[in-house]
């Protein structure tokens, strides 16, 4: 997996962009070209928008009807859209999360156009994200890393250093704790974020291949290995790690706690850098980390959700979408739309830039050389959706009350046997 | 003479009988439209819930291919998701349903799942306190009944919640129920009489009470109307009969006036059931069902939860919580039709 984040294969992505010109060209693309995207935030929606754009002007032929719906919305709207037949691409996720729609025929599969558009190549890293009953579904554009991002004037304040170790991480928590502070801010009302703290202590304690195995369904939940991690996670509950009535705060909500200084780390996604700095933290006071090792025998895993675009199967003009499909995953286009003026993310090309920004680069260094156990979607993407949604309310409920983990994993093994 | 006796008839029965089958559909083709509607969205979509919870569905039709050049419709078929890679195969722009036969399967997991128990439960409770709109509304509403300088300003102040969006109400009261010490009003409240800071929303044993308080403000208010319109239309010389005799006080409003309210009590009533029972916005808007597991929801949050939200693909099982539900409601329902056909016949 490390090698497959490896730079410095422009050569190779030089030779695959003139192939993939050559692909559309081959095809001369006319027609209307119906896109329905959720990239709706107002910086994504500019990148959408100019896509289209210099996608229309290099293909003067193509008439482009684009759609944005709002990113939540678009959730359940993806059911009605693919099956009316008035798409021909849409957003998506990568991971299980296509898996109905894989099933149900309603994603084309575009394994050809991965090999003629030698994106097998420039797209390897996610080429296993993508790829289904034998197909691959659809074409990633962007992914972006999940670690902890930390106070570090506070950390050094207490004399504290970024922890490598499960031990040093505890320790830095005894002395924070001390200091009246929470060592994480965290806000669970929507549950996700706890499906990132499952993951990283999960992946720490058990490794990659058992995380996968797990949300594959092919472990029990009461198995004491899933314990071991809760234990994990319980020791840092008990010693008041975690800001309290996190249940009734959204990911943003709780933001402000590690801005005033309540809490000293966020374990999150790079797009939390964002209103950090904008509330005010400076580049000075922030800091990132990767997600300590618990065991050091393995290696470590890592959260990276890709983001994708795909062609509904009954896609009426399959060619213009096809050639709109090879211009997102080109390199040129996806250094442009992940700098640190549009996304601010990292793009998934291996003959992409990264933007020279310190937390991309943060990001792009510990997928690209310290992610050997391997790199996940996230929990609501690894695990089908029923079993994401049952087990995240079960992490919620053991993060409120970690004495209730019995009644969490014999509810949440019911819930395997019956999903899987 | 027997072609006037033919006659007459002829003549003089078309005439009426034209009126009385004017008379007899008029009002049916007044209720046309109507009915239409009721049953293309009321009725069909009940008995397609009937139907639906009998099967397990992820709510997904696939697009259908049929075969080409040489290849049957069936290997089309067979080939399931792949069909779309195959040359042989073209889409013929239908779709097909891939839900699977289940019987009563739907009914008897509800049966041993404890989420659907919580959310039955939380039902109940909701039924029991909403009933606290009516007394309250009723109290407000005679309070407001009076001829006092700036009183129809005070009218539309107690009646504003009922017109907000019930998100917005679920926000405020999220927001006044913040858990922190100096975030919530509530807790800055419970701060000055020295009270610990409370988290209502995010305690299990708190949370639905916390909702159903924030659902009570615009349901006062709506039994507030209900009964203010009521107050209008008491006889006054029953009451100045009343007042003669020398009652007065809580006796002239349990015995004269509270009579008299009796229809808008009904409907209050029946607004008040119906309210409680399809209570979800406010769910989805100040815990999310949490914390934990399906703590506050209802029915209704649940069955929108596994069939329709971003994670529900469970149609059929959604469709079995909606029809139970459906039953309860029913209950209800039937009554009032039966109290309405009461009515009318006397």
């Amino acid at each position: 997996m490390r090698s497959l984040f490896k730079t410095g294969a422009a050569a190779l992505a030089a030779a695959t962009m003139l192939s993939g010109v050559a692909y559309a060209d081959g095809h001369g693309v006319s027609g209307p070209l119906r896109i329905f995207s959720d990239m709706s935030n107002p910086a994504p929606r500019a990148v959408m928008e100019g896509m289209v754009e210099r996608f229309t002007a290099e293909n003067p032929d193509v008439e482009v009807e684009l759609v944005i719906t709002d990113r939540e919305a678009w959730k359940t709207q993806i059911r009605n859209v693919l099956q009316s037949g008035t798409a021909d691409i849409v957003n998506w996720y990568a991971g299980n999360r296509m898996g109905p729609y894989v099933d149900a025929g309603l994603f084309m599969d575009i394994s050809d156009l991965w090999e003629e558009g030698g994106l097998t190549e420039t797209l390897a890293s996610t080429q296993g994200s993508m790829t289904m009953d034998d197909g691959i579904w659809g074409v990633p554009y962007t992914y972006y890393q999940w670690g902890v991002y930390y106070r570090e004037d506070i950390f050094a304040e207490l004399g504290l250093s970024a922890p490598t170790t499960w031990e040093e991480e505890l320790a830095n928590c005894e002395v924070i704790v001390e200091s009246g502070r929470a060592c994480y801010t965290i806000g669970t009302q929507f549950l996700w974020t706890a499906g990132g703290w499952f993951d990283y202590l999960n992946m720490r304690t058990n490794g990659y291949d058992f995380h996968m195995e797990l949300t594959a369904g092919e472990v029990e939940w009461t198995d004491p290995r899933v314990r071991a991690t809760f234990e994990n996670w319980a020791t840092l509950i008990d010693m008041g790690g975690f800001i309290a009535d996190h249940q009734s705060y959204s990911w943003q909500e709780a933001l402000p706690f590690m801005v005033n200084g309540e809490a000293t780390a966020y374990l999150m996604g790079n797009f939390a850098v964002a209103p950090l700095r904008e509330a005010g933290l400076t580049d000075d006071q922030l800091g990132f980390y990767q997600f300590p090792q618990i065991d050091p025998a393995i290696e470590p895993g890592e959260d990276a959700p890709t983001d994708t675009f795909h062609i509904a199967a009954n896609a009426e003009n399959v060619e213009a979408a096809e050639a709109f499909l090879l211009f997102v995953a080109s390199a040129e286009n996806q250094t442009l739309i992940n700098n640190g003026d549009n996304l601010g993310q990292l793009p998934v090309n291996s003959g992409s830039a990264v933007d020279d920004d310190e937390f991309l680069n943060a990001g792009f260094d510990m997928l690209s050389n310290n992610a050997g156990g391997g790199i996940a979607q996230f929990f609501d993407r690894d695990a089908p959706a029923e079993m994401a949604q049952v087990a995240m309310q079960g992490f919620q409920q053991f993060m409120v009350d970690p004495s209730t983990l019995d009644q969490v994993l014999m509810i949440l093994e019911q819930a395997r046997g019956r999903i899987y | 003479m027997a072609s006037v006796t033919t006659d007459t008839p002829m003549h003089s029965s078309p005439a009426p009988r034209r009126k009385i089958s004017q008379q007899a559909i008029a009002p049916w083709l007044f209720l046309l439209p109507a009915f239409l509607f009721f049953a293309t969205y009321v009725l069909y979509p009940i008995i397609q819930s009937f139907y639906i919870s009998l099967y397990e569905w992820n709510g997904l039709y696939s697009p259908q291919y049929r075969g080409i050049d040489g290849f049957t419709d069936q290997q089309c078929l067979d080939l399931g998701n792949r069909a779309g890679r195959e040359p042989g195969c073209e889409l013929t722009g239908d779709t097909v349903w891939n839900a699977e036969y289940v019987g009563m399967e739907n009914y008897r997991n509800l049966y041993t799942d404890p989420f659907f128990w919580t959310s039955l439960k939380n039902n109940v409770i909701w039924l029991l306190l909403y009933f606290l709109a009516i007394p309250a509304g009723l109290m407000i509403s005679l309070f407001l009944n009076q001829k006092v300088v700036g009183m129809r300003l005070y009218k539309s102040l107690f009646f504003f919640p009922f017109v907000l969006s019930q998100v917005v109400v679920g926000l405020v009261f999220s927001w006044f129920m913040l858990p922190g010490a100096d975030e919530g009003l509530l807790n800055v409240i419970l701060g000055w009489f020295g009270a610990g800071p409370v988290n209502i929303l995010g305690n299990n044993s708190t949370a639905t009470y916390g909702i159903i308080a924030a659902g009570l403000w615009p349901q006062t208010a709506y039994c507030m109307i209900l009964y203010l319109t009521g107050l209008n239309a008491v006889d006054p010389e029953q009451i100045e009969a009343a007042r003669l005799d020398g009652a007065k006080g809580p006796k002239m409003l349990w015995y004269v006036v509270l009579p008299q309210l009796w229809p808008a009590t009904f409907i209050a009533i029946v607004v008040t059931v119906i309210g409680a029972l399809r209570s979800f916005d406010l769910i989805t808007i100040m815990t999310n069902g949490g914390p934990g597991f399906y703590n506050t929801s209802v029915l209704a949050f649940y069955m929108y939860d596994v069939a329709l939200s971003e994670f529900g693909f469970r149609m059929g099982y959604g469709s079995a919580i909606a029809v139970i539900l459906f039953l309860i409601m029913m209950v209800y329902i039937a009554g009032f039709l039966w109290k309405m056909w009461r009515d009318e016949k006397v």
